[in-house]
């Protein structure tokens, strides 16, 4: 299934793997780029052999940035027609979990990639930023919203505004990373995590990763409601009754997926 | 290679000299910038498995050079700009650093000394906190690096009373590795260097890693640091080495990686 351009791809022990692989321009993100790795996201949602979803870079950093070359010369109306964006929507509507793993730099578009992770883990010398302010520009697939939402608007206005980069150690203390790992077993210890949730029933999964991203952005009442109902549905898939069954009986569960 | 500085890999060890001895190699922006750039190329270079830094001359380094120090001058920029970077390569370098301490280090050229993870002095070697003399503080990540190794009290001490200390004193407090005599120093300092060369060199760095993390973090995430460190210590090729020497009743020949 390695038929991509600029990003690599492969399936082992239930886990989807999604690697930026345009090393030597330290994996500036086109936007065949961007398609191609939510062509890959699509096609592991589908895929009933993919449990998690994971994405990282290849070389040096996880991403520097966005390919610049290719908006430089653009008018207004050029991107309007391109409706480019969408793509990154239809990122966000991916149903299974996506974990990230940075190296190096995420900045600009790749830290905007990096925040569209439902986890995120970082390599101890990882640094972050957004400097689209320095380019005479701003972010534009999310990164005002999602590094908001993260961060609060106290630390994102500032980040956004200076341009200036910061470290791994930052991005946790305001709530952007799971976790800090050594460089050199950051892979695995993205693998370890998502193992432990590709063991998981994965309905459940499926329902709390909607749940959750529906409390991010509606009312608590809403929230509750929309909560409520996919708790109900699950009672409805096998695995809830093979996992209340295995826990009454006091063995481990079975699960199958459906 | 650089203006201020003599660069030379020598076996397996990178020499650093700070080399303005006229001014007992006072730094300079040059200065700064050729110890940043040399122990970056030190960190980065494969066949380097120790680095040494030392000044040229009769003084190891005598801090910031006051010449062009007027009212005008913004120390806080100063810092941010020459030195604060230069600490932060420093730090960041998984070798081990060892401190030559040729003469003098006073100042920032104390604290040079005490951002390295070894201190050998000469006999003629000695430490002043000169920045009270002038009504500063010790910077350049002086206050940082020092009561970690002396102790709180003892760097209270150093710092405000800004008393000249010699070799043997450094040693009491334990602020200095080693003394060793003025003729055989460098031999001395050379031996030591090579020895630490041929030390598991990744070992090392993760110790450095791991005890620089231990100052602010709780046991359990420190754990979990330990953890992960002996994973990546037990993937080496040294640590294959050594298991295997011990079992063949031989001495390890460590190669770095």
């Amino acid at each position: 299934m390695n038929n991509y351009e600029y990003i690599e791809t492969n399936v082992e022990n239930s886990l989807g793997f999604i690697a930026l692989n345009r090393p030597k321009v330290l994996n500036a993100l086109n936007r065949g780029m961007v398609a191609e790795i939510l062509d890959a996201m699509e096609t592991f949602d589908r895929n009933d052999d993919v449990k998690v979803i994971i994405l990282s870079g290849r070389g040096r950093c996880f991403a520097a940035g966005a390919d610049i070359d290719e908006m430089a010369d653009a008018t207004a109306i050029d991107l309007e027609r391109l409706n480019q964006f969408t793509d990154w929507d239809r990122i966000a509507w991916i149903k299974k979990p996506i974990i990230g793993a940075v190296h190096g730099f995420a900045l600009g578009g790749a830290f905007e990639l990096a925040l569209c992770c439902d986890l995120l883990l970082a390599s101890n010398d990882a640094e972050f930023g957004f400097p689209e302010v320095l380019l005479g520009v701003m972010p534009g697939a999310g990164g005002t919203v999602r590094l908001t939402k993260l961060a609060g608007k106290t630390k994102a206005m500032e980040w956004l505004f200076t341009g200036m980069r910061f470290s791994a150690n930052e991005a946790m203390q305001y709530g952007i990373l799971n976790r800090i790992v050594a460089k050199e077993v950051l892979m695995e210890e993205t693998i370890r995590l998502a193992q432990q949730i590709a063991l998981q029933p994965p309905l459940s999964i499926r329902f709390i990763k909607e749940s959750v991203l529906k409390a991010i952005d509606s009312s608590i009442y809403e929230a509750m409601q929309f909560e409520r109902k996919n708790f109900s549905l699950l009672f409805s898939s096998k695995d809830q009754k093979e996992g209340m069954q295995a826990f009454l009986e006091k063995r481990k569960a079975n699960f199958t997926g459906r | 290679m650089f203006e201020t500085v003599e660069y030379e890999v020598r076996g397996q060890v990178a020499w650093i000299t700070l080399n303005r001895p006229g001014k007992l190699n006072a730094f300079n922006e040059s200065l700064n910038n050729d110890v940043r750039l040399a122990v970056k190329e030190a960190s980065r270079n494969e066949n380097v498995r120790a680095l040494v830094i030392t000044g040229s001359g009769r003084a190891f380094c005598s801090g910031q050079d006051l010449e062009g120090v007027d009212e005008g001058t913004n120390l806080g920029e100063v810092l941010r700009n020459r030195y604060n970077p230069m600490v932060l390569e420093l730090h960041k370098c998984e070798k081990p650093v060892i401190a030559a301490v040729n003469g003098v280090a006073a100042g920032a050229g104390m604290s040079l000394a005490l951002g390295c993870d070894f201190r050998i002095a000469s006999e003629k070697a000695s430490f002043i906190q000169a920045f009270i003399h002038v009504g500063l503080i010790p910077d350049a990540g002086n206050l940082y690096f020092l009561p970690r190794l002396v102790g709180h009290a003892k760097a209270l001490e150093l710092a405000v009373l800004g008393e000249k200390i010699n070799a043997n004193e450094a040693l009491n407090i334990g602020l200095v590795t080693k003394v060793t005599p003025t003729d055989s120093f460098y031999e001395d300092v050379s031996v030591f260097a090579e020895r630490l060369a041929s030390l598991p060199t990744q070992a090392i760095g993760l110790i450095k890693r791991n005890l620089n993390a231990s100052w602010h973090e709780n046991l359990e995430e420190f754990l979990e640091r330990d953890a992960q460190g002996q994973r990546i210590a037990g993937q080496t090729k040294d640590h294959r080495e050594g298991v295997t020497a011990f079992l063949e009743k031989r001495k390890p020949e460590f190669k770095g990686c």
